[in-house]
């Protein structure tokens, strides 16, 4: 047991990239409400894909955007290997990035593509070329563009070389099943090779069964 | 002709038009509106469409440069106001709550005074003229533009984009530049034209009671007070024809704007 | 006859083109299907492909800058846009995806009871409620008080106490838990099994196969085929198009395995078949006209390579394969 934890030190204080995500005693309700949920603690290793469902309504979202930085935990941490990542106003690229379900809310109406796809970073041709993202739609205005095209751009724009964690919220739930899959192929193929690690929420069961490395069960 | 074209050309048509005006105000040579004391008093005729006033000047003439003076002032305190309004609106729901506090407050404070009395005030502290015009017109005009800035502006902030682009490492500054004031430049453009006709009529209320411009710039609030002293004797024409004329420029700017609101709205893109 | 026929039903609509040019744009064409009484038919397809706007178009509630063109026969009787307006919420009844379709303001047993038809509402509702399994108590409720699986109830219920024939269904297991939408899914069934006509329009594939009878495939604003549900199965080989056949495998827990290209948009569609440009069977007579539907196999299709004769193997491995599901 000492010597897993030992290891586990070793490999969170050195490399960057082999720093896991964790979440200690995570509790989340808005003012003096009722608590959404309480004590929740979870570790997502680099390169791994970790799905989470349930319920509507008890709180699978709100985690997801505590753990990027969405929102503020109102008890307990976020952690990058041994560093604090959970407050909301830190300037700067947060290393976990979260896709939400509807991409046509996650763009500005008023951009061009080119412009949203690289605000947080400058993907090359070949690197939308991965994810399906024709040159040709950079040009254009996102309501030119279907929701699956979006959604791709909206990946792309969450996919920058400091993101260690992709928090995917129903990220293909609106859209059909060959968009779905196309989707996530080329995720998985981008994830797995740059060892990010992903958080999958979704309530299609089937899906994370076909993606996920293990679920996260028991949380709430 | 469908609605969309209809109000582009009452758009183009009406600021040409204002531009012409006072463009060509500022080109009339002195020597037009030189004192001819032979033509004094004269009603209007084919020579003198406006008449003339008791120093013989030709009212027609008189008129037009004080209208250009007029847009002058008007554009430029509706303009300074807007821009007092954009920043100030544009900082409240961006900023975090200090900002929006303290600029709530500004708008609450000049919101409670009523408008022309802050605007005689300002005029006077400010030693009246032109400077002062322009300086109390646009301090006093732009709370209820900077209360439309803010809810619009915070309206933009609630959108998962914003949220987004503050987790991609971009600094509210350049949220509140790239991401909010794109969504609010149409809400600035017409509330900076329907900001200019107020800012007119203003000018020529202050001017008209002594506090604003000088005789020697002849806007026409001053040419409206001079030629009060005059309405007795019976020269009507003195204050018809440039009170009539001030009526219709203000009422341009309103419809300018109102057009161009119908324009850039989005409810209205269909039509 | 059947109770709700659609014949070549466009929709388009106008948008401008650059800052003052408008054109007009088909997002729906030739879209064709009946249902019957009894009946639950499935409306699946790709994002996009205009299933929405077909459950609008149905009830005449399209925005204004949208125009329909096409036959609705109602009972054999061809609906105009006037007839459409006194059916809606009458004969025909929408289930709409979510309470955001309910008045926030309004206790929800009042919504309920503004849709009955009878003598008495009260009774109505009561009865309504308590077939579904909302408490007493529920009628006194506002919107923002019900969870996801009562406002779905009280959806459905408003479509039920209307006394409606024809029951129209947008999305309405968004986001649900499995025994929410199976609960949801039921009470369609049952509607149908008391006469009922229902449109069920979805991306849920798997779920609305439990209760469908018939499902018809949208591509690209059209119908490319309709095919009884059974025929969703195993490998997908009894499906007549490729594109229903690459949608029913893309699914993950059938191979997860797509196909490259993406639906052509409303305004750039090819002069041919529709699919033609992502199928692996196209032939140069795809991209001549677009195909006609036809019968093949007690279904319809949109496609010159359906064929009617079945392949003997082929069909023993789906019913090995559904006996396993």
């Amino acid at each position: 047991m000492k010597q897993r934890q030992m290891a586990f030190e070793a490999q969170n204080s050195g490399n960057p990239k082999k720093r896991s995500l964790r979440a200690i005693g995570l509790g989340f309700r808005r003012g003096n409400g009722p608590w959404l949920f309480r004590e929740v603690t979870l570790e997502i290793r680099p390169g791994e894909i970790v799905g989470l469902t349930g319920p509507s309504g008890r709180g699978k979202t709100t985690l997801g955007r505590l753990l990027s930085g969405y929102d503020h935990p109102s008890e307990g941490k976020v952690l990058l290997g041994n560093e604090v990542i959970s407050h909301t106003d830190d300037a700067g690229y947060h290393p976990v990035q979260m896709v939400f379900q509807h991409p046509e809310r996650a763009v500005n109406p008023r951009w061009r593509l080119r412009r949203i796809v690289s605000e947080g970073w400058q993907p090359d041709a070949s690197f939308l070329h991965m994810l399906g993202i024709e040159t040709d739609w950079l040009d254009r205005w996102p309501n030119e563009l279907s929701g699956g095209e979006l959604q791709r751009i909206c990946i792309a724009r969450a996919l920058g070389p400091e993101t260690r964690f992709l928090i995917a919220d129903e990220m293909t739930a609106m859209l059909d099943a060959i968009t779905q899959a196309q989707i996530w192929h080329n995720v998985l193929h981008i994830v797995r090779e740059r060892q990010i690690g992903v958080l999958v929420i979704s309530h299609d069961v089937h899906l994370l069964h076909r993606l996920c490395d293990r679920m996260l069960n028991g949380l709430f | 002709m469908n609605l969309r074209l209809r109000a582009l050309l009452t758009v183009i048509v009406a600021s040409v038009l204002l531009i012409v005006i006072a463009v060509w105000g500022t080109l009339i040579p002195v020597e037009q509106m030189e004192t001819r004391l032979e033509l004094r008093n004269l009603p209007p005729s084919i020579s003198h469409p406006f008449g003339t006033d008791w120093l013989g000047r030709d009212m027609l003439q008189r008129t037009l440069k004080g209208l250009s003076v007029s847009i002058q002032v008007g554009l430029a305190g509706a303009a300074c106001s807007a821009l007092i309004a954009t920043v100030l609106g544009l900082a409240a729901a961006t900023l975090g709550k200090a900002a929006d506090r303290l600029v709530s407050w500004l708008i609450d404070l000049f919101l409670s005074v009523p408008h022309l009395v802050t605007l005689i005030l300002i005029a006077f502290v400010s030693g009246g003229g032109m400077r002062g015009v322009i300086i109390a017109v646009a301090l006093t005009h732009w709370p209820n533009l900077a209360r439309i800035v803010r809810a619009e502006a915070m309206q933009v902030m609630t959108a998962d984009y914003v949220a987004i682009s503050r987790r991609l490492g971009r600094s509210r500054r350049w949220i509140a530049w790239h991401h909010v004031f794109p969504h609010l430049w149409p809400q600035v453009l017409v509330g900076f034209l329907l900001l200019f006709p107020h800012a007119i009529l203003h000018e020529a209320a202050i001017s008209f009671l002594g506090l604003g411009l000088s005789p020697h710039e002849p806007a026409v609030g001053i040419i409206l007070s001079e030629s009060m002293r005059y309405l007795s004797t019976g020269m009507w024409w003195l204050a018809v024809f440039p009170g009539l004329c001030l009526l219709i420029i203000v009422r341009m700017f309103d419809r300018l704007g109102e057009q161009l609101r119908l324009l850039t709205d989005p409810r209205h893109a269909r039509l | 006859m059947p109770l709700l026929e659609i014949e070549r039903l466009a929709v388009s609509f106008t948008r401008y083109r650059s800052r003052w040019g408008k054109e007009k744009v088909q997002v729906l064409h030739d879209v064709e299907f009946s249902v019957d009484a009894g009946e639950v038919v499935a409306v699946i397809g790709a994002s996009g492909s205009g299933k929405s706007l077909l459950a609008h178009a149905l009830l005449g509630i399209l925005p204004e800058n949208f125009s329909a063109s096409g036959t609705i026969r109602y009972r054999g009787e061809p609906l105009d846009a006037e007839r459409l307006k006194q059916m809606r919420g009458k004969e025909i009844a929408l289930v709409p995806q979510s309470v955001r379709f309910l008045d926030p303001l309004m206790r929800v047993g009042a919504q309920v009871r503004l849709s009955v038809r009878g003598d008495d509402p009260y009774a109505a509702q009561r009865e309504v409620f308590h077939r579904y399994g909302l408490a007493p108590e529920t009628e006194n409720m506002y919107p923002f008080q019900l969870s996801g699986g009562m406002a779905r109830r009280v959806l459905v219920s408003t479509a039920t106490v209307s006394g409606a024939r024809v029951i129209i269904a947008d999305e309405p297991t968004p986001g649900l838990q499995a025994e929410d939408v199976r609960e949801a899914l039921r009470h369609f069934r049952e509607h149908a099994d008391a006469g009922c006509a229902v449109l069920v329009i979805t991306h849920d594939i798997e779920s609305v196969l439990t209760i469908a009878d018939r499902v018809v495939v949208l591509y690209a604003g059209t119908t490319v085929e309709i095919a009884p549900a059974a025929d969703f199965t195993g490998d997908g080989s009894r499906l007549r198009h490729p594109y229903s056949r690459a949608l029913w495998q893309a699914l993950p827990q059938n191979g997860f395995t797509p196909i490259p290209g993406t639906q052509p948009q409303p305004g750039k569609w090819p002069s041919g078949c529709l699919f033609a440009p992502r199928c692996d069977q196209a032939s140069p007579e795809c991209t001549f006209s677009r195909p006609e539907l036809r019968t093949v196999r007690a279904g319809q299709v949109r496609c010159i390579h359906a064929h009617s004769e079945d392949d003997e193997r082929g069909i023993s491995i789906d019913e090995a394969a559904s006996d396993g599901i």
